[in-house]
């Protein structure tokens, strides 16, 4: 076995034979999907026990109050100072009152609570009020109950992404979105956590100060090469064990509760905006089918790969920037200094990420970021769900290829006289006469 | 033949000279001690031997060859920092560095077994560095340096660390290696610490040389021709074949005197030139200089070398 592969090895082992990386590899999978289904269930708990809601309504204008799913309106016939005393006497959620209003200027729609109304309960009661008071006004304007259904209408909108070819792909923002998001997060995660992994792996050969005895075996280019490798390797292990492990446990968990996709499309709307909007069969919505096209089109070979080289790429980037810092200093405090500048331009991608690439993939800031070899392994993974003129791809990616080759022929010129430097206070001074020392 | 040499050696830190012009030849099969003050070279020269760092200029050989990555696996090095991986088994960590060193790993493994026997540690395998005690990792750390079976064994201040039994332990160790056929290098700046057991030394100061040779040479070249003399009777005086330093009479009568042998006598003429005076001789020595005598005496006359110079 060639040396680096020793070195390699070696990394490798000590840190998956250890018992919080077996715990850390379990954990996170068992806590992500408990975390789901708790959330699920509560909604769905909520969800039933909406049924039971009763809300009193003193109604002086004759309104329309359909029982729902979540809401039993309760008519009372008495005056609203009798209504008030029996409704704090009583179990029921609410008290509307509605007096008899004038249609051209509504007013005085009162909800008592006994607690303080969310917006979302404030606005579902506006709402019924409102679409009766403009059923009103349409019919006062001579508009037939007939003509009234036909004007509701839902509508969604397809978007097509038109490709250079001409083919046209179905494309749906949401899904876009999504992906940016959890592509961009995932390398945002594996470079920070496994980057400083290397950087107290260095740190912990050169206070052991074992590292001199490897080094007169190994130049120290190798070893640090073969640390970045090792410590990746234990990442992808890492990660590949968890997407199988969540996978399975979140097939697991919505099978104990029972729950078909359509079932967590439900618990999400268990906060409609409009009361008609729960009245859409959500199974056969047209919007849930473009949805499904849209994620049976996305080219997920193509995606991968593009995940795939930024990942790497992005991490052997700042990866030797870390093994750097960690050959600098003589302990983990000494090296925050020194942290800071280097994972600012991974923090500085991944919220212009935010700002800009998730609002306007295309926009000017949204290009750079995806192009400078620092921020483009976040920038650049968000832009490519949102679909990304070859020639940029092509030119972020020779970019990061030429980024990470120089960090790691900087790092490693800062590395092999860092590792042999005990006891003395590095400054940024020092750092740069080490990169210019030839050796 | 030269196991080890160094031609022309240069080395500069940002503009701190660390070697200067440094020769030095290294006979096989010798113990040798590489002596002068912290600061004064030897690590760096080490260290361009272990192919740590590269020398400005100037040659290595190792055994006539010029020195190279090839001649790692000839090397067993013990550096002035060191230590192991502490969350590491005893037993793996030694199959890895011994596999650096270019061991194969059922070689490795056999010779570990028969080291930590030899120490009687076999029970240690298993064991992490940080549940051993330190007597024990620093035998755990004599193991990984020798146990490639290295021609060539450095040991930078080799004793620093060492609790005395460990280090009497690793004297008689590096002896029986010798007399495999390997050679040793001790490097330090406690010069009396590897005095009795070297055969050649050198000395460096301030990034020189200031001499190499063997030790009984050096240290013949070196004598101050003072004998020291006990004894009873009338007291001595000058006379044609000796000076007369100093004598003092203890309080038993007996005359402690410092004798100085003039230029071209003998060690005998002297003791014939004193019996001549009728005393009584209870003892009679040469006064031999340490090393760091030795040392003291070169720089000092060194370093007015300088100042002459200067002037």
């Amino acid at each position: 076995m060639s040396k680096i592969g020793l070195v390699i090895r070696r990394e490798f082992e000590s840190r998956v034979k250890k018992k919080s990386f077996l715990l850390v590899t379990i954990l996170v999978p068992l806590i992500f999907p408990a975390v789901i289904g708790i959330m699920v269930y509560f909604a769905m708990e909520e969800e039933k026990s909406a049924e039971q809601k009763q809300v009193y309504v003193v109604d002086e204008s004759g309104f329309d109050f359909e029982n729902d799913r979540k809401y039993a309106f309760d008519k009372m016939n008495m005056s609203l100072d009798e209504a008030k005393v029996m409704f704090s006497e009583s179990d029921a959620y609410a008290l509307l009152y509605v007096p008899k209003m004038d249609i051209e200027n509504p007013d005085g729609l009162t909800l008592y609570m006994k607690n303080n109304p969310s917006l979302d309960v404030s606005s579902f009661f506006e709402n019924i009020v409102e679409s009766q008071i403009r059923d009103r006004k349409l019919k006062a304007s001579g508009i037939t109950e007939e003509q009234l259904d036909k004007l509701k209408t839902n509508i969604s909108l397809r978007a097509i992404n038109m490709t250079d070819s001409g083919e046209e792909k179905e494309s749906s923002a949401g899904i876009a979105f999504g992906l940016a998001y959890a592509f961009s997060f995932l390398v945002y995660l594996f470079v920070l956590i496994y980057g400083s992994q290397i950087m107290q792996g260095v740190i912990e050969e050169k206070s052991n100060k074992i590292v001199e005895i490897v080094v007169s075996s190994i130049k120290p280019f190798q070893l640090m090469i073969g640390k970045v490798i090792g410590v990746a390797a234990v990442g992808i292990v890492q990660f590949a064990i968890w997407v199988v492990l969540i996978g399975v446990l979140s097939s697991v968990v919505f099978s104990v509760f029972n729950l078909t996709p359509e079932d967590i499309q439900a618990a999400q709307n268990t906060m409609p905006s409009s009361p008609n909007q729960e009245l859409v069969s959500s199974s056969m919505n047209p919007e849930m089918l473009q949805t499904m096209q849209a994620v049976y089109d996305i080219p997920y070979g193509y995606y991968i790969s593009i995940f795939i080289f930024f990942f790497i790429s992005g991490y052997l980037l700042y990866g030797a920037l870390f093994a750097a810092v960690g050959s600098a200093v003589d302990n983990i405090s000494d090296a925050q200094q020194f942290t800071l500048p280097v994972t600012m331009p991974m923090i500085i991608g991944f919220l212009g990420t935010f700002m800009f690439v998730m609002r306007e993939p295309d926009g000017n800031v949204s290009f750079w970021l995806s192009i400078i070899p620092f921020t483009s392994p976040v920038a650049m993974m968000a832009r490519v769900a949102f679909g990304v003129p070859t020639w940029e791809l092509i030119l972020s990616m020779a970019l990061m290829i030429a980024g990470f080759v120089f960090t790691i022929w900087l790092a490693g010129r800062i590395y092999r006289i860092g590792i042999l430097m005990h006891g003395t206070k590095v400054s940024y001074k020092t750092l740069f006469k080490w990169i210019k020392t030839s050796n | 033949m030269h196991i080890l040499t160094a031609e022309n050696l240069n080395k500069t830190f940002y503009q701190n000279v660390a070697l200067h012009d440094l020769n030095l030849a290294i006979p096989k099969q010798s113990i040798y001690g590489l002596l002068g003050p912290n600061g004064a070279g030897k690590s760096t020269f080490i260290r361009i031997v272990n192919q740590i760092i590269d020398a400005d200029s100037g040659l290595i050989t190792i055994n006539g060859e010029k020195l190279s990555p090839k001649h790692i696996g000839t090397i067993g090095y013990l550096p002035e920092e060191r230590g192991l991986y502490k969350k590491m088994k005893v037993g793996e960590q030694l199959l890895y560095l011994a596999q650096l060193k270019g061991l194969s790993k059922s070689d490795a493994k056999k010779r570990i077994k028969e080291w930590l026997e030899r120490f009687e540690a076999g029970d240690w395998l298993g064991k992490k560095v940080e549940d051993l005690s330190k007597g024990m990792q620093q035998k755990v750390q004599f193991i990984s340096t020798v146990m490639h079976e290295p021609e060539l064994i450095i040991l930078d201040e080799p004793f620093s660390g060492f609790d005395p039994i460990n280090a009497n332990l690793i004297k008689d160790e590096i002896l029986k290696l010798r007399e495999k056929g390997s050679t040793i290098i001790f490097s330090t700046h406690r010069m009396e610490s590897v005095e009795e057991l070297c055969d050649h030394i050198a000395l460096i100061n301030k990034s020189e040389k200031i001499i190499e040779g063997e030790k009984s040479a050096i240290k013949d070249e070196y004598k101050s021709h003072i004998f020291k003399l006990a004894y009873k009777g009338n007291q001595l005086a000058d006379n044609g074949g000796y000076q007369l330093l100093s004598s003092e009479q203890d309080l038993n009568g007996i005359h402690h005197a410092k004798l100085k042998l003039n230029e071209g006598a003998s060690s005998s003429e002297l003791l014939r030139a004193v019996l001549g005076h009728d005393v009584e001789i209870i003892s009679f020595h040469e006064e031999i200089p340490s090393i760091s005598d030795i040392f003291i005496k070169l720089v000092k006359d060194n370093h007015l070398e300088v100042e002459a110079s200067a002037q």
